[in-house]
């Protein structure tokens, strides 16, 4: 069908350096594992699985991202995670302790702005250092390190309403991550963005990452976003509902955005691409013509 | 082509167009009530005699509807006797503006007739004060409860049923009841505002702090905010800009109830001036006053709209007033005794890093 002819290699295909990094990545400590989950929406007589069985290790400062079709629950498991829903079955450890509800150990960036408007940008980040008893002085001091960290140390005595919404979501991240989280959960956070923006946060994520001791759970359905951000790719999928596969990502680190046409990103694309868009089976000629022009055009 | 586009569809108008269209929409009606009150031919459906002529039963100052003044002439005409005269009026119910505007300053200068009775600014002062404190009672016992079942199911369910009963009672069929319980003066009228604003104010806030967006809630919990701290420290400033509205909104209504209340046991305040006036006639003091009641219910909400502005300041576009206004203390918490410092646990990584 496609006159472009690409060598592309097998997505598994990884460079001695990319396998030993996996395999360092694989011996740091498990701080977080995800044990045979379960989740069912729907009254008790009429009750759809969402997904079971998923079973996902991970360990210290990696960077995950989940990727799947709309409705496989990928959000549902961020929230699960996160201690906001609960799950119909299985656990969820933190360092061997099964969760219960929010915590501390645990912060969360939405997809939409969820940056309290009463508060200044400076008392956003101070929010949830004082809900962990710190004085408001330190507070302060810890909040500005964070917001300087984001490159908005400008901004703080201005209210979320006069930000935009990549400084919205920048504030968010510093806010989640100005507590110490073990792990941070990040919900489609840039979904809500421009193409152009959400670049630059990714970016700027990366750079945080790179300078803070947490490990990332990242949902998301943006193949291009997985393949710059992750080390591993969990794939979800819908009917039956679960893990379809988990993907080391080849792609050496550090990444940049113009990397996204080398044959280690494309593999990894070509590979995610069949998992989310499985080829539609459309019998062309049956398509019905509407709207032609009158004018003959040629249309391919 | 601009005059075009006033009628855009949910257009923003410019400034300066609001502000004409917001003069117009009391000039208008200003207009008609002028109209009807100047032009003789647009209504005037009295004539006023000033000569009696040889009418027997007409006098001086009567005033007598058009047709029967008209026949009268005409009987008077074909008798060969001497005419009435007089001019067109309308009925004295309803003054022409000048003197209602008059009114507006001679009301307060002219003193009661009787020795007893309240000048028109002890009857407003009365009125205001009975509102402030029935409203006052209300919202001090309403706001918690509204607040606590927007906030929680089990408030919810414990107090909204019954809440929801009890606003269908009309507050003024309280009335004899309130009377016999608190006497004839000013308790049993704070009781009717009360009855008529708390139901409505609980349920009315419950609403606003349940339409709280949730996702705040969740953020918060998941930067460790307990559910007491969520109650202080996230839904009640999620939700006191609107709770501040329906307050606005709420004390509107308390003014209606306000005279209703004023006629239980001892007529009262504004409406007792209002009833003392109509009975004398003075139908321009009876317009003042209503309109009195108008310019300090909505010069009222304005300026609580303008207070508004100072205690919000996030809800402004501009910066550079201090985080919290007035309510500072609803954003901070309560002087953190525990001064120490949290470690967090196995911090290799400088975090946050050093510059």
């Amino acid at each position: 069908m496609s006159a472009i002819t690409l060598t592309i290699p097998d997505y598994r295909t990884q460079t001695p350096e990319v396998a030993e990094r996996f395999l360092r990545i694989k011996q740091r400590p498990v701080i977080f594992s995800i044990r045979d989950l379960k989740k069912e929406f729907g009254k008790s007589d009429d009750r759809r699985t969402v997904f079971e069985g998923v079973s996902v290790d991970i360990h210290r400062r990696e960077f995950i991202c989940v990727i799947g079709p709309s409705g496989c629950g990928k959000s549902t498991l961020a929230r699960i995670v996160a201690g906001l829903d609960e799950a119909d079955g299985g656990a969820v450890l933190m360092d061997g302790n099964t969760i219960t509800g929010p915590g501390p150990d645990r912060g969360m960036v939405f997809q939409g702005y969820t940056l309290f408007p009463w508060l200044t940008v400076k008392r956003n980040v101070m929010f949830g250092l004082e809900m962990g008893g710190m004085d408001s002085s330190n507070a302060e001091t810890e909040a500005r390190q964070w917001l300087d960290m984001v490159g908005l140390a400008k901004f703080e005595d201005a209210y979320p309403n006069e930000l935009s919404g990549g400084m919205k979501q920048r504030v968010a991240i510093a806010r989640a991550l100005a507590k110490g989280p073990r792990i941070l959960i990040m919900d489609e956070p840039f979904g809500a963005l421009d193409a152009q923006t959400r670049a630059q946060m990714q970016s700027y994520l990366l750079q945080i990452w790179r300078k803070v001791d947490v490990t990332i759970l990242f949902i998301t359905h943006d193949l291009d976003e997985a393949t710059y951000l992750a080390d591993r790719i969990l794939v979800m999928g819908t009917n039956p509902g679960g893990i379809v596969e988990f993907i080391e990502n080849p792609v050496p680190r550090p990444r940049s955005p113009a990397q996204i046409h080398s044959p280690e990103w494309l593999a990894l694309k070509a590979r995610l691409e069949a998992h989310i868009h499985p080829p539609v089976e459309v019998e062309e000629e049956r398509l019905p013509m509407v709207k032609l022009t009158t004018a003959g055009d040629e249309v391919e | 082509m601009a005059h075009l586009d006033w009628l855009g569809l949910k257009m923003e108008l410019p400034r300066k167009r609001q502000i004409q269209l917001t003069i117009l929409s009391f000039v208008l009606p200003l207009a008609l009530w002028c109209a009807v009150s100047y032009l003789p031919w647009v209504w005037h459906p009295l004539v006023r005699v000033t000569t009696p002529g040889e009418v027997d039963y007409f006098a001086e100052d009567m005033d007598v509807p058009r047709a029967e003044f008209a026949a009268q002439c005409a009987k008077m005409a074909a008798a060969k006797q001497q005419l009435p005269e007089g001019y067109r009026v309308n009925p004295v119910y309803l003054p022409p503006p000048h003197k209602v505007a008059l009114a507006f300053v001679t009301a307060f200068q002219t003193p009661p007739r009787l020795p007893g009775e309240p000048w028109l600014h002890e009857s407003l002062g009365h009125s205001i004060r009975t509102i402030l404190w029935g409203f006052l009672v209300s919202s001090i016992v309403g706001v918690p409860i509204g607040i606590l079942c927007g906030s929680f199911r089990f408030f919810s369910k414990l107090h909204e049923p019954f809440i929801e009963f009890f606003r269908y009672l009309p507050a003024p069929a309280f009335g004899a009841l309130c009377v016999a319980v608190l006497g004839i003066d000013d308790p049993p009228k704070i009781a009717i505002i009360f009855i008529g604003t708390f139901f409505q104010q609980v349920l009315v806030i419950a609403n606003t702090v349940r339409k709280v967006d949730p996702s705040l809630i969740e953020a918060a919990q998941t930067l460790g905010a307990s559910r007491w701290r969520l109650v202080k420290r996230v839904i009640i400033p999620a939700s006191i800009t609107d709770v501040y509205t329906d307050m606005r909104i709420l004390l509107g209504w308390a003014w209606t109830y306000l005279i209703v209340a004023e006629v239980v046991g001892t007529m009262s305040g504004i409406t007792y001036f209002i009833n003392q006036q109509a009975r004398y006639r003075n139908f321009d003091n009876v317009y003042a006053a209503i309109a009195m009641i108008g310019v300090i219910g909505f010069g009222s909400d304005l300026f609580l709209a303008w207070i508004g502005t100072i205690l919000f300041p996030w809800k402004r576009k501009s910066k550079g007033t201090k985080p919290g206004g007035p309510f500072r203390w609803l954003f901070r918490n309560p002087s953190n005794s525990r001064s120490t410092s949290v470690v967090k646990p196995d911090q290799e990584l400088p975090c946050p890093p050093s510059p």
